[in-house]
């Protein structure tokens, strides 16, 4: 038996010749919080898109909870508990944003009753404070607000794992302490999380450990400290 | 139905042949709308399954008469068949690029049609119009003294099929089959990581709509007793399904409904009043309008109508 609740070994994607990711070694404990970072283009979205089956790697295997899921579709990945958020949000745009949070709650989770799933649906609107705003459309949010909608609509899914793809972008700094407090409490609760994230303010405050993509490679991977005081992270974060 | 069968000896044949019209467009609108309006998968290819229902009949009727009801139900597979295959194509295909194929595959079925001479090929063939069976028969003639006319007896099918393809419609619609395609309609990415199984939904709408049209064509060669490629793989009939729909609204299940009886009745009354060749007219202008105008439909009229009162 492993801890890892989530591993992936050796895996590469390419795109038309170009290798977005080079043989990434990734694992995730059960209960942990790790934070992966990395230069725009490096690679990290496409990673995120391998794990959770909306892109299938070249190479690689992915495991989660002791099964492997590298074959396994993007739906049923969601369904045995790995959600997450994308970094560019993706509402149902003909939907209220109550009925965004419903579609996991059914699908995912498996409610059948429509009053069970209204009720969880509420509950998890008033956690990313978007309570007020259940019966409106989604075109109306702020950009902000439709990274807290994407945060409820993953939470919905009731996630083993939560991969949260820049939910703070933009986000005040008030805004990304009650985004990181949210995280934390989700964390508490056994969710494991994996954080994607250019604010190194919450990377820092929020990660157990920090794994460091660059040009689809992985070069660091550590406790926080540790891993920002490496020559090659400075160098690809900072410049010469 | 029971009025249809009062009314029956007193009214003009066209009247029956223009209802008959209409209520084939109510099934094809529903059907294409089950996978077009709430899957958001657009099928240019409509005339193609309808012309599969009306090539299953033909042939069976030339190998082996059955009662019409059979022949449904073998055009239902046929065409549900095609259908399925058709949801494979969005494993690949999204947007416009399942368009052209669903076009393409019409195209194709047509050639096939065109080159084969056992059903007629580029000529067309005449169908005979197989009794009605005795046990129907005894059950109209008990309403009507006269008993009833073919056509008349087609167009109490097809008012069955309308309310069957409705009723089906409808129950996509309120079920998780019909939440689910809503989302994939929005985002399909979106769709499956919230754990919709999206293939799954998209072959069940693919294989439902397909089954529709084509039972809506099964009837069609006892309807016009000859039969051609040409106007069973009419583009009226693609251009009409996409259009009923859009014009009435394709969120819900009453929207092509409302669309088909809209545009069918004004392409009827024009084809009577000014000429037959202001059919296509009446619907290219009317889209035109909608789509500029009212986007959403009549659905979408009453409900900002109802919404405006409250």
């Amino acid at each position: 038996m492993t801890a890892n609740i989530l591993e992936a070994t050796g895996i590469t994607k390419r795109f038309d010749g170009f290798a977005a990711l080079t043989s990434v070694d990734f694992a995730l404990l059960k209960g942990e919080r790790v934070g992966l970072i990395g230069p725009n283009g490096s690679g990290k979205s496409t990673f995120v898109n391998c794990i959770t089956g909306i892109l299938a790697p070249d190479e690689g295997l992915i495991t989660f909870d002791a099964n492997d899921i590298t074959k396994t579709p993007a739906w049923l990945r969601a369904r045995r508990g790995l959600a997450r958020t994308y970094q560019i949000p993706r509402p149902f745009r003909g939907m209220t944003i109550q009925e965004n949070i419903e579609v996991p709650l059914r699908f995912a989770v498996g409610h059948k009753s429509a009053r069970v799933i209204s009720e969880a649906a509420q509950v998890i609107l008033d956690q990313v404070g978007l309570g007020e705003k259940a019966d409106l459309s989604p075109k109306g949010l702020t950009q902000v607000e439709l990274r807290k909608l994407e945060l409820g609509r993953a939470l919905a899914a009731r996630p083993k794992v939560l991969i949260a793809d820049e939910v703070m972008a933009g986000l005040s700094e008030s805004e990304v302490d009650e985004i990181l407090t949210l995280l934390n409490r989700l964390n508490a609760e056994g969710i494991s999380i994996l954080l994607i994230e250019h604010i190194m303010r919450a990377v820092m405050l929020f990660s157990q450990r920090i794994v460091v993509i660059v040009a689809g490679c992985k070069i660091a991977d550590g406790l926080p400290d540790d891993v920002m005081q490496q020559e090659e992270v400075e160098r690809a974060y900072l410049g010469e | 139905m029971a009025a249809t069968m009062l009314l029956g000896p007193y009214v003009s044949e066209y009247y029956y042949l223009a209802t008959y019209t209409i209520l084939q467009f109510i099934v094809l609108g529903t059907a294409w709308n089950i996978l077009g309006g709430y899957g958001g998968y657009v099928n240019f290819g409509t005339a193609g399954f309808f012309a599969i229902g009306c090539y299953t009949t033909i042939v069976l009727n030339k190998i082996f008469p059955m009662p019409l009801f059979f022949e449904m139900l073998a055009a239902a597979v046929t065409a549900g068949l095609v259908g399925l295959g058709t949801g494979y194509l969005t494993l690949r295909l999204r947007g416009v690029f399942f368009s052209i194929a669903t076009l393409a595959l019409a195209i194709v079925l047509q050639t096939l049609v065109v080159n084969w001479s056992f059903v007629g090929g580029a000529r067309g063939v005449y169908v005979i119009r197989p009794p009605i069976s005795g046990v129907l028969m005894a059950f109209f003639v008990f309403f009507v003294p006269n008993g009833i006319s073919y056509v008349q007896f087609l167009v109490m099918l097809m008012v069955a099929l309308a309310m069957f393809a409705v009723l089906a419609a409808w129950a996509v619609e309120k079920s998780w089959i019909g939440i689910g395609l809503a989302a994939i309609r929005d985002d399909e990415a979106a769709a499956e990581t919230s754990g919709v199984p999206s293939l799954r939904l998209k072959l069940i709408a693919t294989t439902m709509s397909g089954a529709l049209m084509g039972m809506a064509g099964a009837p069609f060669p006892y309807y016009v007793t000859y039969v051609d490629p040409a106007t069973a793989f009419g583009l009226a009939i693609a251009v009409n399904s996409i259009a009923m729909p859009l014009v009435g609204g394709t969120a819900t299940w009453w929207g092509p409904v409302v669309g088909a009886i809209l545009l069918g009745s004004a392409q009827q009354i024009l084809t009577v009043t000014i000429s037959s060749a202001a059919n296509l007219f009446i619907v290219g202008v009317l889209l035109v309008v909608f789509l500029t105008a009212a986007p959403r439909g009549v659905v979408g009229i009453v409900r900002g109508w109802k919404r405006g009162r409250k």
